[in-house]
């Protein structure tokens, strides 16, 4: 397995935060597929334009899991533009980095979170987020 | 805690009694096998005595054993020698999907060069059909390769059959026997084998040694050019302590394998059903009885290899996986894909391989932790139902 998790990204995938699913969430994102091996599924929870909550569910690796943990983490607290801002690479800095191979994954963690945003500009307003598109096609 | 090794078909622990055979090798002993004085003729002397054994290990005459730097090196000499020597004759091999990567790698750079190459496809539990095999040999075909048994799933391939057909139509047969050298008896004459490829580390012996069994007569080009050693087949000077700890590991595997070979069947099997009965959704990988003693490849649904083996790691376990998040590349294992498996399950799996150290202890503690850890990763799956 690629050596070198960080401290921070073994303690989150040993301890992930906010593992399971928001019932009635105001967005839902899930991303990956399995033929890649990842899939992410990101519920948010917004009141007055600010995500109160966030939970997800992954199958994936343990960077997979770990980014997963740390964006749920990150969006708690933030309005949706603040939310939007938040980059993949601000996820594994977070994390103290990740191996190169991994990188993937924590944009995988940001497309989850887009996308859980994008459902809820949609629910809310009738209109996604402008230009977002996922990475990868999923189911 | 104490830690549980799973991971026997990666390497195994060099066994005391070969460090012990092998330390004059690095100090009194250290001559160059080349020397002509009482210093070289110690160390030749010790290398010729170790073919020896090897060679008869397997049926096999001692100039018939070429050492090697392991089982890579033994599989890319097999595959660019043979191919090599034999152009004009054809540029036609058969072999199947599920070889090591020693092979398959081999088998890919020689088709970039010209070389035309047949994969047998293998069944479910992939095994290869010898039937198929017989069928994909041509006017043109100068080599067939087929493994002993397969490193991830354990199936063990009837290479007795492969070799026969083989030998009628005239084109040489190689196997990878990194699997099964020191595990199950192999007799290179009555099996119709023309080239062999084995490794210590997979027997109890040392890293960075392993050898290739060329049969007499065979047209073969040598693998490294320099000096004379082994019969000019394989240049630099010896490795005279891996050898004599390989010839060593042999001895031992020798007068233990049947023994060893009763108790890890009777494990793995405990293992294996014990897994299978307390994990719902989990599938057995390779055949369920022609598979190496010491083999347990399993696919979980719902979760991720990686994930899995991180979490065992925790717990003191370690295993392995057919999973693409543990390799570094996006595709999972070529092994599991050639079976059927479709890639969810395919990065699902979980291979455990049990050796000499490992103990009914041990396999009673995997069960007890793995249907946990498997209930931890599924309460995160978004896959599960």
């Amino acid at each position: 397995m690629p050596g070198g998790y960080s401290d921070k990204v073994m303690e989150h995938f040993a301890h992930p935060r906010n593992v399971g699913v928001i019932e009635d969430p105001s967005g839902v994102g899930k991303v990956g597929n399995p033929i890649c091996g990842d899939i992410m599924e990101l519920f948010i929870k917004v009141e007055n334009n600010i995500i109160t909550d966030a939970k997800f569910r992954t199958f994936g690796c343990g960077a997979a899991i770990a980014t997963s943990s740390m964006v749920t983490e990150m969006v708690k607290g933030k309005t949706i533009e603040e939310a939007l801002q938040l980059s993949n690479k601000a996820v594994a800095e977070a994390l103290d980095g990740l191996p190169p191979v991994k990188m993937h994954c924590s944009v995988l963690a940001e497309d989850a979170l887009k996308s859980a945003i994008d459902d809820y500009l949609k629910k809310t307003t009738g209109k996604g987020l402008p230009g977002f598109k996922p990475h990868e096609e999923h189911d | 805690m104490k830690k549980i090794y799973m991971d026997y078909a990666a390497t195994t622990p060099t066994h005391p009694e070969v460090i012990d055979a092998m330390k004059p090798y690095f100090s009194d002993k250290f001559g160059n096998p080349s020397s002509i004085h009482s210093f070289g003729r110690e160390a030749k002397k010790a290398i010729d005595e170790a073919r020896d054994n090897i060679a008869g290990f397997i049926g096999a005459r001692s100039d018939e054993i070429i050492f090697t730097s392991g089982g890579t090196e033994a599989d890319n000499f097999a595959l660019e020698g043979i191919a090599y020597a034999n152009e004009k004759k054809g540029n036609h091999i058969v072999s199947t999907p599920i070889e090591h990567h020693a092979v398959t790698n081999c088998l890919g750079f020689l088709k970039r060069r010209g070389f035309d190459i047949t994969y047998v496809p293998v069944d479910g539990t992939g095994s290869v059909d010898p039937e198929d095999i017989r069928k994909a040999i041509t006017d043109k075909t100068i080599l067939v390769s087929v493994m002993h048994a397969n490193n991830e799933i354990g199936t063990i391939e009837p290479i007795a059959e492969v070799g026969k057909i083989c030998r009628e139509k005239g084109v040489y047969f190689h196997t990878d026997a990194v699997q099964t050298f020191g595990h199950m008896p192999i007799d290179v004459r009555k099996l119709n084998i023309d080239l062999l490829s084995a490794s210590a580390h997979k027997l109890y012996g040392p890293k960075g040694v392993g050898m290739i069994y060329i049969r007499k007569g065979i047209k073969i080009v040598p693998y490294l050019h320099g000096g004379e050693q082994e019969a000019g087949k394989r240049a630099s000077t010896e490795n005279v302590p891996g050898i004599v700890g390989f010839a060593k590991a042999v001895e031992i595997a020798k007068g233990e394998m049947g023994q060893l070979d009763a108790k890890l069947s009777g494990l793995r099997d405990k293992l294996m059903k014990g897994i299978l009965s307390r994990i719902e959704d989990s599938r057995l990988n390779g055949h369920p009885t022609k598979r190496l003693s010491n083999n347990v490849n399993v696919s979980i649904s719902y979760i991720e290899g990686e994930s899995m083996l991180l979490r065992l790691d925790m717990e003191g376990i370690a295993g392995s996986t057919g999973s693409a998040c543990s390799s570094g590349s996006l595709e999972p294992s070529h092994v599991l894909l050639a079976i059927g498996l479709g890639h969810e399950m395919a990065h699902s799996s979980l291979r455990l391989t049990l050796g000499g150290w490992t103990t009914e202890e041990e396999v009673d503690q995997v069960l007890e932790v793995l249907p946990k850890v498997v209930n931890k990763l599924r309460e995160m799956s978004p896959l599960k139902r």
